[in-house]
């Protein structure tokens, strides 16, 4: 494997070979990230010299296909967060998810943000998913780094003991047996324990930390670092790429989990908001609590901004973190996914 | 692509590892001792993530134990009786199962159809987007479904093609009949294959990107420069380019082929009834933790598992055969 760390403090050199073999990070993403010599030879309209025209249909085909997609995506997501913020009256009247925003108000989300069910679920949903992700990172890395070293003592035999987990899982009654047994149930250490190791997330990290350049790591060996203050010294500064997507990855597993809830969760007061979710949005059952009496007697629509708002916030922890991590996307989802 | 790591069979298991740790001549007659030494912090490291990994993944697999006995919570592994294969006999006539398998093989199939040449139509559409700026907008905005729960989802497919839906809605006040597409056994198959559209074929081209943006363009242009047209590149640059990425997938979806969307299929059950949307994950889980078989289902769940994993081993022994990487290589 070619030496390679982070674009931020790669050598000119390593960038080059990188961009030569078309492997690693310093690998052209696009030919606009081309040296200056060859994003010269382009035309007005952004097009490489060689390159034939499009045809104006096809062109045009191609925009509407692409702007379909976006709709596609855009559109419903759209029209929840508008109904949440419309009012009752407003959800009434166009007979379920408002498109056109009428009367707009923030009377749903003080309402369900003001204590109660949907308050105490969205705190236990965050609550599991920062300790979630933090001990999975903790375990993750010190894994990852621990594998990053062909040759190491009993280096392929604990390789093995992660990989078989990719391949072979016990299956849903024993697990479930074994957390019964353990006395967890009721208890959010179940919805945490069970899902702390992906080896899928590990062997990205792993991956991105034999990329790294031997020579700085033998540097810090010959300086007397050891391994723990390489590790926490030199690899982690030149991953954060990659920390960020796998801390991702594991946020929005805890976050989303669903089925350990229903599994391992029978005390309605313990529920996360992804079964507050299900059981008052999808399955329709009045929220104690939440909605104001006399709307939920007026019929199926009832709440309809209530609702909307729930999704609205079971996406909010998402769309907070989304933009930042998302351009480390390739970098850190490649690296592994391809190169593993 | 072809990394020399991760997998199984190719770490190395002598010290001597040639191409990882270039030692001096010296290492290669290194004792136990001073190896223990070096890498004692290397060993220690991976224990916390194997501790978890053994009470959370290697202890349940002895639990499988339970397939082979008439288990009861309250005489536990130790006292249940022992009855041989008597519980897989069971789940091999047992027509719900049979019926959960068939739907199982069809979803697979159907997506196999209709949802995997999705990311790779559109990674091919995004990659021909000349600006830099609209190809990092719409890649934001596809990639964004795949974050959300599958909770979420359903729930915004019912708000749009529920029978009180968006969709319905519109079409009624117009005079039209509405639809429920999300109560129709008939449609179901359809139904479950939009919602992983929608959901995770944009987050799908996130790979085939990746693996067109390693081809030279100086290969593109040197095609045109021989007279080759964008379809002739397309099918002789463009395309082979995917190739190892699309038989990597291919197999890992194979080797998957019973596991299908459960938390999609379970929150839909109820819905439009077990005789559609029954697959082997939720036959396990009702049968189990529901009616309290749970002999029965671990049976269940343990034949999945290990027909899973003859079927990725024998997925990636064809890739081989076919010359190709696969997941991990001998």
């Amino acid at each position: 494997m070619s030496a390679q760390i982070g674009d931020q403090t790669a050598p000119a050199a390593v960038t080059e070979t990188a961009r030569r073999t078309g492997v690693g990070p310093g690998a052209p993403q696009r030919h606009d990230d081309l040296p200056p010599t060859r994003r010269r030879r382009r035309r007005a309209n952004g097009r490489p010299v060689w390159e034939e025209d499009p045809h104006p249909v096809g062109l045009g085909l191609k925009g509407v296909v692409l702007a379909l997609v976006v709709l596609v995506v855009a559109f419903p997501l759209y029209t929840v967060v508008v109904t949440s913020f419309s009012t009752q009256a407003e959800t009434l009247r166009a007979g379920g998810l408002v498109v056109i925003p009428g009367e707009l108000t923030l009377e749903a989300y003080r309402q369900i943000l003001s204590g109660g069910v949907v308050t105490r679920a969205a705190v236990v949903s965050v609550g599991i998913t920062v300790v979630g992700t933090a001990l999975s990172m903790l375990v993750s890395v010190l894994a990852a780094y621990g594998l990053s070293r062909p040759g190491s003592l009993l280096h392929t035999p604990l390789l093995f003991v992660f990989l078989i987990t990719m391949f072979f899982s016990a299956g849903l009654i024993p697990s479930y047996l074994l957390v019964s047994g353990l006395g967890l149930i009721d208890s959010y250490w179940a919805l945490i324990l069970p899902t702390a190791v992906s080896a899928f997330n590990i062997l990205i990290l792993r991956n991105f930390f034999m990329g790294i350049d031997n020579a700085i790591l033998d540097a810090a060996r010959i300086d007397g670092a050891g391994e723990w203050r390489i590790l926490l010294r030199i690899v982690m500064p030149l991953s954060g790429a990659v920390l960020a997507v796998v801390a991702l990855f594991y946020g929005v597993g805890y976050f989303n989990a669903f089925f350990n809830a229903v599994l391992y969760i029978n005390d309605n007061a313990k529920w996360p908001l992804q079964l507050v979710l299900r059981s008052y949005v999808l399955q329709g059952a009045s929220l104690p609590g939440g909605a104001d009496p006399g709307q939920a007697a007026s019929g199926a629509v009832a709440g309809m901004p209530i609702k909307m708002a729930v999704v609205v916030l079971a996406t909010v922890p998402i769309l907070l973190v989304y933009p930042f991590v998302q351009r480390h996307f390739t970098k850190g989802v490649i690296f592994g996914a391809i190169k593993g | 692509m072809s990394a020399p790591t991760t997998t199984p069979g190719q770490g190395n298991p002598t010290p001597e590892a040639p191409a990882a740790t270039p030692g001096p001549p010296a290492a290669r007659r290194r004792t136990l001792a001073t190896r223990w030494r070096r890498d004692r912090a290397l060993v220690l490291m991976t224990l916390p993530a194997i501790a978890l990994l053994a009470v959370f993944a290697y202890l349940p697999m002895l639990g499988n134990i339970a397939a082979f006995q008439y288990y009861s919570p309250y005489s536990g592994f130790f006292n249940s009786p022992f009855v041989g294969l008597d519980n897989f006999a069971r789940v091999f006539t047992n027509p719900a199962f049979l019926n959960a398998v068939l739907n199982t093989l069809m979803i697979t199939a159907f997506q196999l159809v209709f949802f995997f040449p999705v990311p790779i139509a559109l990674a091919l559409l995004l990659n021909s987007v000349i600006s830099p700026r609209v190809r990092v907008f719409i890649q934001s905005v596809v990639y964004l479904p795949h974050f959300f729960s599958w909770v979420l989802v359903v729930t915004i497919f019912q708000q749009i093609l529920g029978g009180a839906g968006l969709i319905s809605q519109t079409l009624r006040e117009n005079g039209y009949s509405g639809f429920d597409l999300m109560t129709n056994p008939d449609t179901f198959l359809l139904l479950i294959t939009l919602q992983a559209v929608w959901k995770d074929a944009g987050w799908g081209i996130i790979i085939f990107l990746a693996a067109l943006s390693t081809v030279d363009p100086a290969l593109h242009e040197a095609a045109a420069s021989d007279g080759a047209g964008r379809w002739r590149r397309m099918w002789h640059i463009t395309l082979p380019a995917l190739r190892p990425v699309v038989i990597l997938l291919l197999i890992l979806r194979l080797g998957d082929s019973l596991t299908v969307g459960f938390e999609q299929l379970i929150l839909q059950r109820d819905a439009v009834g077990a005789e559609v949307s029954e697959v082997v994950d939720t036959f396990v889980y009702y049968q189990g933790v529901v009616y309290g078989d749970w002999s029965f289902a671990a049976a269940a769940g343990l034949a999945k598992g290990l027909v899973s994993l003859v079927l990725v081993l024998g997925a990636n022994k064809l890739a081989h055969v076919f010359g190709e990487a696969g997941v991990y290589q001998r």
